[in-house]
């Protein structure tokens, strides 16, 4: 068995922050023939065998940034290939458009938008709810997928954002969530699975979705 | 079916240390940070916070290779509050692998340091800590104030007002700790607590005061508060995170088992 190669994953660096919990999370479920890169350099992006897309802040840095650093079109490509998973900002950057910054236009491999949950969000029996959303909610998954493998329907993830998705195809609805009303926390297509909650941070739960991730072929 | 409420324990460290004793069962060194940490984890804490008392800037170097350690192995929300005063401090807490910094003492001289962070980092990460003190009298209309300095020095805000501001500038989290009961494990000032719960629409813990279990549901259901925040009950093993969560989901509050 050769090991001289080693399956490499790309987590896309486009200046929005601290991708160190992302690159610790998937080197704790790596085993010695996955390598965990941390890059912007498009090369890197296209060899690479599993492309992350992570997101911090806000839409339209986010948006900004990956076409500043000529990112888009690497991302597109590998969208168009191999396994892919975008998380929180990173969904959101996979929509038609983002109500956030008073609109922006996104990346359009999903088709649907990013909504507001407003500063007069309630529950359905009129409890007044915070936003963010913030903690750890249950996620009910609506697809059969291989990144669900090992985690049981209505596990808790953790989750913080304070705009959500609405997703245009049901089909393609791989998880929900319910917080005032119920939403859309993971959509796929193919080789392309997002989520809004932070597996890195969301303890056993979300180490296994890095590690599904990791033996991934981006058959759905 | 929801969001669960939080329970997130607080640490204290000094120069990279846990200080005012941690005491496990099967843990040699109590004064470990990643060892603390990862047995909170292990038992279910939701987050967990650190409080940086480190007295030298010096020394701070020394915590962020404490935060960088933990966030290799703890897949939590961590957050670290103590001597943030400059982005500066908060892009060095974020790299190491913080999740969140809390502001304090910089936001009473210099408000607009919230602001600044909060568009630099994202509201997300930005938890603004409140430490209040009752100020009104017997018989007089609730009134709580900002001090600052342990709790002795008094500011002249009102904390609602203080609060609501902190959230117009961008914090995306208020931390609460009520000055009168910090140390006295009687129970969270459920009073301040429901009012700045009440007052903004981003999430408030509740800290301060904790001494037993039903303090900690009291602190939800009537303080309204979001999470809460304890140190010494989980420290010398009276009770595990694991039956926090417990008593608290059998009084109907909504968690993470």
């Amino acid at each position: 068995m050769s090991t001289d190669k080693k399956a490499t994953v790309a987590v896309i660096d486009y200046g929005m922050g601290n991708l160190h919990s992302v690159a610790k999370a998937l080197e704790h479920v790596a085993d010695d023939n996955t390598q965990i890169i941390v890059t912007s350099d498009p090369a890197v992006i296209e060899a690479a065998d599993r492309v992350l897309l992570p997101g911090v802040g806000a839409i339209r840095d986010c948006i900004g940034e990956m076409r500043q650093q000529g990112l888009i079109p690497v991302i597109q490509k590998a969208m168009a290939e191999k396994p892919f998973l975008a998380i929180c900002v990173g969904i959101q950057s996979l929509m038609a458009h983002s109500e956030e910054n008073g609109g922006v236009d996104c990346l359009n491999h999903f088709a649907g938008n990013a909504h507001y949950f407003g500063n007069d969000h309630k529950d359905v029996d009129g409890t007044q709810l915070k936003v963010p959303h913030m903690g750890w909610n249950q996620v009910t998954q609506t697809l059969n997928h291989p990144l669900w493998a090992g985690i049981e329907d209505g596990a808790r993830f953790y989750f913080v954002h304070s705009f959500y998705i609405i997703a245009e195809h049901q089909e393609e609805v791989a998880g929900t969530c319910h917080y005032g009303h119920d939403f859309c926390v993971a959509l796929a297509r193919d080789n392309v699975f997002a989520v809004q909650f932070h597996p890195e941070k969301s303890h056993k739960d979300g180490l296994q979705l890095y590690k599904n991730f990791i033996h991934w072929d981006g058959k759905p | 079916m929801g969001l669960a409420k939080r329970i997130i324990p607080c640490l204290d460290v000094d120069n990279g240390r846990v200080v005012k004793g941690v005491q496990f069962v099967d843990i040699r060194d109590a004064g470990d940070p990643v060892e603390v940490a990862k047995r909170y984890n292990e038992q279910g804490a939701d987050e967990i916070t650190f409080l940086d008392i480190t007295a030298s800037s010096d020394d701070r170097e020394t915590t962020v290779h404490m935060v960088e350690a933990i966030a290799a192995e703890v897949f939590i929300p961590l957050t670290v509050g103590g001597g943030i005063r400059t982005c500066e401090d908060i892009r060095r807490m974020l790299n190491a692998g913080a999740d969140k910094v809390g502001i304090n003492t910089a936001a009473v001289f210099n408000p607009e340091f919230v602001r600044e962070a909060a568009e630099r980092f994202g509201s997300q990460c930005i938890v603004v800590a409140i430490d209040a003190k009752k100020v009104s009298g017997e018989g007089e209309p609730d009134k709580w104030e900002i001090f600052t300095h342990g709790g002795r020095k008094p500011t002249g805000l009102d904390a609602v007002e203080w609060a609501k501001k902190m959230v117009d500038l961008g914090a995306g989290e208020i931390l609460l700790t009520s000055m009168d009961r910090d140390g006295t494990k009687n129970g969270f000032d459920l009073g301040v607590t429901r009012a700045i719960s009440e007052a903004v629409h981003v999430p408030v813990i509740a800290s301060g005061g904790v001494g037993n279990l039903q303090h900690l549901v009291d602190g939800v259901i009537e303080g309204k508060a979001d999470a809460v925040l304890a140190a010494s009950i989980f420290h010398f093993g009276e009770h595990s995170i694991q039956e926090a969560k417990e008593t608290m989901q059998a009084a109907g509050i909504e968690m993470r088992l």
